[in-house]
């Protein structure tokens, strides 16, 4: 164990290093997702500013920063001001039970690559990601527009239903983990099976099924293409967000893309087995590539998004929930009942 | 020493919370003030040592169902609270009846409970333990309370339902 001292100095630098490193995730989340949905349309995406239009996110922060921030005259003021908070810390805080290597030694210490690791940690991800929605409802509720209106309602139906279908998904390989902590059910997929085949969670007992119905929940759960009718330009306007500008809206867009961080992580750690991943070369190496592996899990599926983004077309409201409600709910369901046989026959993964 | 403290100021917002339910006149105050109601008890569940009552508490009731008050009160643009002949007499009437509940209560609770304070963190609140207590021990009050829920969803279902003798509107009419 770590002594107080040493332990808040390497929490404090942790907690800087990884909101520094999130924030810059998610500006170049942005920038990455205009350049691939530019090449998907045959366009060239953002090229201007610095090489391959790399320095446009720092471009888009400071015209954010200076823009006017206007508060329309009819809105609730004190809920208007609120709810662009409470979307962008519930998506920045749900990163610190997430783990992100396995430990690594400096100066003698061993420390853990993970802000706190707590034994409900996937709980308080489930919970802090619940809590969020009220940024997007009340947005929608006190900018006192129609558009906001219709945006915030769809949101928060959308984002209740399909939260249902993301918990029972997830039941599954807690079921395979036996575990609610992030880092046990992580190691719980180490190792191969019949020598080859990494022991993901993805590739036992039918959780396949359970990662389709994660990804499919995960899209609506952040309001993301096909699932993006909270913000649906051609009919909304711009949704819940439709009142608001400058730094405010900015916030909204910083919250979408660190949620959609935070699922890719949570899909990653949970189907895809985190940071296991071939380990050689020299010790410093093999100190980095834990985490390289799970960056590269995690960016692999931050591309799917933006692939399906510039695929899909948008669902419409009614075959939205008809999907959530008559397809998905039950597959989650029967998945859950074979995860539960598959387990009691043939025991779980680890043993 | 710190669970006190925590304890007293998560307390005295849960109270300050549901005094605020009352108080305020917009219904969206009210179901925010109730947010934060469950959430202090989430908090106060934690620091029993009952994490994963404290979770399920954020994630049931400040997640889920309050969401869906949020969801009705805006589906329904519920205006501001009107004051009838009724609420004052219930204002008049309720504030004292109040008083007197809550001085019962605690005078029971110190005669009945003075020695055996529950110490803080004392109860392992484990998934594990949960899970033994629910499917084990009381699994008959368990799949009760699952028939009732069930009943309840019936309900809502039989009552949200239809009658199929009024026509569908085929979008020609307009």
């Amino acid at each position: 164990m770590l002594s107080l001292p040493v332990f808040i100095i390497a929490s404090l630098i942790k907690i800087v290093l990884v909101i520094f490193v999130l924030l810059t995730a998610v500006a170049y989340t942005v920038w990455l997702e205009r350049k691939v949905v530019g090449h998907m349309q045959n366009r060239w995406g953002p090229s201007r500013v610095g090489p391959f239009g790399l320095l446009q996110p720092l471009a888009d922060g400071i015209k954010f920063l200076v823009k006017e921030d206007l508060t329309p005259p009819h809105v609730y003021r004190p809920l208007f001001i609120a709810a662009p908070m409470i979307a962008v810390v519930c998506a920045l805080t749900s990163i610190a039970v997430i783990p992100f290597g396995t430990a690594i030694t400096v100066f003698g210490y061993s420390i853990p690559m993970q802000i706190t690791d707590i034994h409900i940690g996937l709980l308080v991800i489930l919970g802090i990601t619940s809590v969020g929605v009220y940024g997007v409802a009340l947005a929608g509720w006190s900018s006192n527009s129609k558009y906001s209106l219709l945006g915030g309602l769809r949101a928060s139906a959308q984002m209740v239903s399909y939260e249902i279908c993301l918990g029972l998904s997830l039941v599954g390989v807690l079921i395979v983990s036996g575990s609610f902590s992030l880092r046990e059910i992580v190691e719980s997929q180490s190792g191969h099976f019949w020598g080859f085949i990494p022991k993901w969670n993805i590739f036992y007992g039918g959780q396949f099924v359970a990662f389709f119905i994660y990804l499919m929940a995960a899209y609506a759960e952040t309001n993301r293409i096909p699932f993006d009718l909270p913000e649906a330009e051609t009919e909304l306007v711009a949704g819940y967000h439709t009142e608001y500008s400058a730094m405010k809206f900015a916030m909204f867009f910083m919250a979408e893309y660190a949620n959609m961080i935070t699922v890719a992580s949570l899909a990653t750690l949970l189907f895809l087995g985190g940071w296991s991943g071939p380990l050689f070369g020299p010790p410093l190496l093999q100190a980095i590539l834990p985490t390289f592996w799970f960056v590269a899990k995690v960016f692999v599926f931050l591309f799917i998004y933006i692939w399906v983004r510039g695929t899909l077309p948008r669902f419409r409201y009614d075959q939205l929930m008809a999907f959530g409600w008559k397809f998905l709910f039950p597959l989650a369901i029967a998945n859950l009942v074979v995860t539960a046989l598959v387990v009691a026959l043939f025991g779980t993964s680890r043993g | 020493m710190l669970h006190l403290v925590l304890f007293l100021v998560f307390g005295a917002i849960c109270v300050a919370g549901a005094v605020n339910l009352l108080v305020q006149k917009h219904p969206i105050g009210s179901a925010l003030s109730l947010v934060v109601v469950m959430a202090s008890l989430a908090v106060e569940y934690l620091l029993l040592g009952a994490e994963f009552v404290a979770a399920v508490q954020v994630i049931v009731y400040a997640g889920a169902v309050m969401v869906l008050f949020v969801f009705v009160i805006m589906l329904l643009n519920a205006g501001e609270e009107e004051l009838t002949k009724g609420s004052r007499v219930a204002v008049v009437l309720g504030v004292p009846g109040v008083l007197a509940g809550g001085l019962l209560v605690a005078w029971v609770l110190l005669r009945h409970s003075g020695e055996h304070t529950v110490s803080l963190g004392a109860l392992p609140g484990y998934p594990k333990v949960i899970g033994q207590l629910l499917f084990h021990e009381f699994l008959l009050p368990f799949e009760v309370t699952s028939i009732l829920v069930l009943i309840a969803i019936l309900g809502a279902v039989f009552l949200a339902s239809k009658p199929e003798a009024t026509p569908r509107p085929t979008g020609k009419e307009n």
